[in-house]
């Protein structure tokens, strides 16, 4: 009959209404501020550089390949290699950049810089509350403020940065393995001086 | 005491106006009393919006507004500020002086519809012998706003949303005059005061409210939901289908402006409820003689508050019309209904207004009511659609 579905559909409204009141299973809002939704392991917004050991800019993993730079599909990546190399966690010379800057207002957050990188050296961050009172300024983020601490990734992306630690570690075994076995190797051919 | 009580606005009025010079009372007094309704209604459409926010929230499992003052009921203030420090633009190619008059001309015979209700015993600006007349003439001006809006801005959402607008508040004109003519018919009155008294319980203690009657009740949703339908509300509201036409013929219309449209449609929605409640609710009279002891303006606010409340539920409810549905349901079905019940109020009133009445003229309302609504639905068969070129 006429008027049927009218008088259905505001029972349901009416119980929602009412429901609302006393059962708090239906309700989804979360109040931001103050209350917030545990952290997800997955979300992602602007890249940031992990360096190692406590010196932010002495620790960079960057080696200033310019892969991240040339990839980037909107072109907010900007890096200037330094003259002089130093040595990486593996003791290989290798350069750093002198210059790594991100135009956040141009970064999509597509997360390609993270994908290429070789060197697990850019990662993206959960930060989210970024906005400020000032409409222009700091949105061209230098490698100072773009230099995170690993036990920052750790936290953030804790399964994730757990299988790179722990690759980077076994490459370094490796590698002092072979050097103790080279050293061996050396000590049992060069014969014992007379 | 109670009379007091129930006066009191009334001899304030009086007071205050025995202090001034004979020539001007009757000028102050229309000033005052308006400046009292505007600002009555003015915070009740304050709240209003708040609750109703606040209700559609509840209805969809949400929060609503929660912030601003004790439980976000002075959101309306903050909204307020927000419309008034707003930038007001005008289109370049709009027509100006049109464009400026439009909002003014919508609010002002919105206003002008209060004159003639009344909100409690002695409590009405005009007692006009014609006033639900008058109500329905200034009420009718608006739709000549509503366009002027939709012309004048160039934009052609604009326009669709004034045509859309002037289509359907037309159309649901005529039932919404049509079903308050059995009131009419039984007070023999158009005075809304004498419509209201005649309502009273009078010397029994049960009140004689025109929803109390078969035809009455029927009526009564036949007016509420052409009230809807002129408040541009949902389930009606395609003048300012979002998905559609972007906002109708407010379009381009910001700031102040805007408010003041809101404001208007607010306004006329309560001045509509307003009318429901004194035609068919039995205005500021009590139920039963023995709450008689209750301020009668009390009764016309919380009547008026029950309505908001269904016209919020109903807003929270419905989704939007189709055009043709829209004007199917206005012609084919209630204006036919609206009609049909004028021959049964003559029926209603010859067989004494009784339990016989009820006996003879409720199942013709229902039967009425149960065929017209299978005439306009019950015809129409769901089948698959098919496409020419999309399928396979
Ligand atoms: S996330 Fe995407 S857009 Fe942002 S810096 Fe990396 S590659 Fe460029
Ligand atoms: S962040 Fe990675 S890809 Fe980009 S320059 Fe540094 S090492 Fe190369």
């Amino acid at each position: 009959m006429l008027g049927s579905g009218i008088i259905k559909g505001l029972a349901e409204t009416g119980r929602n209404f009412v429901g609302s009141y006393f059962d708090p299973e239906r309700m989804t809002t979360v109040e931001y501020p103050e209350q917030r939704l545990a952290p997800k392991e997955n979300t992602r917004q602007f890249p940031f550089l992990v360096f190692d050991g406590e010196a932010a800019l002495a620790g960079l993993r960057c080696v200033a390949c310019q892969i991240c730079e040339k990839e980037c599909p909107p072109q907010c990546i900007y890096i200037e290699k330094s003259r002089e190399k130093k040595p990486d966690h593996l003791g290989k010379p290798q350069f750093h950049p002198a210059i790594f800057d991100i135009d956040i207002s141009v970064c999509m957050s597509c997360q390609i810089c993270v994908e290429v990188c070789p060197f697990d050296a850019i990662k993206m961050d959960t930060e989210f509350e970024l906005s400020t009172s000032d409409r222009f300024g700091g949105l061209l983020m230098h490698k100072d403020l773009l230099a995170r601490p690993n036990s920052h990734f750790l936290k953030v992306h804790p399964t994730d940065a757990g299988v790179i630690d722990a690759r980077r570690a076994e490459e370094r075994a490796r590698l002092e393995a072979k050097a103790r076995l080279d050293s061996e190797a050396k000590a049992k051919e060069a014969p014992p001086a007379a | 005491m109670f009379q007091a009580i129930d006066q009191i606005f009334v001899n304030l009025l009086r007071g205050f106006l025995g202090h001034l010079p004979e020539p001007i009372r009757p000028w102050a007094g229309l000033v005052i009393s308006l400046g009292a309704i505007l600002g009555t209604f003015g915070l009740l459409f304050g709240l209003t919006t708040v609750c109703e926010r606040k209700a559609i929230a509840r209805m969809q499992n949400r929060l609503g507004p929660n912030r601003v003052g004790p439980y976000g009921f002075l959101q309306f203030i903050a909204d307020g500020i927000k419309s008034l420090t707003k930038e007001d633009i005008v289109p370049r190619s709009a027509d100006k002086v049109v464009h400026f008059i439009a909002p003014l001309a919508l609010l002002v015979p919105v206003v002008l519809t209060y004159l003639v209700l009344p909100f409690g015993r002695n409590m009405v600006v005009l007692d006009l012998d014609a006033g639900l007349l008058f109500y329905f003439a200034a009420g009718a001006s608006t739709e000549l706003a509503v366009f002027m809006a939709g012309w004048s801005s160039r934009n052609k959402y604009s326009l669709l949303g004034a045509m859309r607008a002037i289509a359907q508040m037309l159309s649901y004109e005529l039932p919404f005059i049509l079903s308050t003519i059995g009131v009419v018919m039984v007070t023999g009155s158009l005075s809304t005061v004498r419509i209201v008294e005649a309502q009273g319980p009078g010397d029994g203690w049960l009140a004689h409210w025109n929803v109390f009657t078969p035809w009455g009740f029927a009526a009564f949703f036949l007016f509420l939901i052409a009230a809807f339908a002129e408040a541009n509300r949902s389930p009606f509201d395609l003048p300012e289908g979002e998905s559609e036409i972007v906002a109708g013929y407010f379009l381009e219309y910001s700031g102040f402006k805007f408010a003041l449209f809101f404001m208007a449609e607010y306004l006329g929605m309560f001045s509509s409820s307003a009318l429901a409640v004194t035609l068919f609710l039995g205005g500021w009279t009590a139920p039963v003689s023995f709450l008689g002891f209750v301020p009668s303006w009390l009764w016309f606010f919380l009547k008026l508050g029950v309505l908001m409340a269904l016209f919020i539920w109903v807003r929270g409810t419905t989704p939007r019309l189709r055009m043709d549905q829209l004007m199917d349901f206005a012609w084919k079905f209630m204006l036919p209904l609206a009609l049909f019940l004028i021959p049964v109020v003559v029926l209603w009133d010859r067989v004494g207004r009784g339990w016989v009445g009820w006996v003879l003229c409720g199942p013709i309302v229902a039967a009425a009511y149960v065929w017209l609504g299978r005439a306009l639905v019950g015809r129409r068969r769901i089948q698959l659609r098919t496409y020419r070129y999309a399928s396979g």
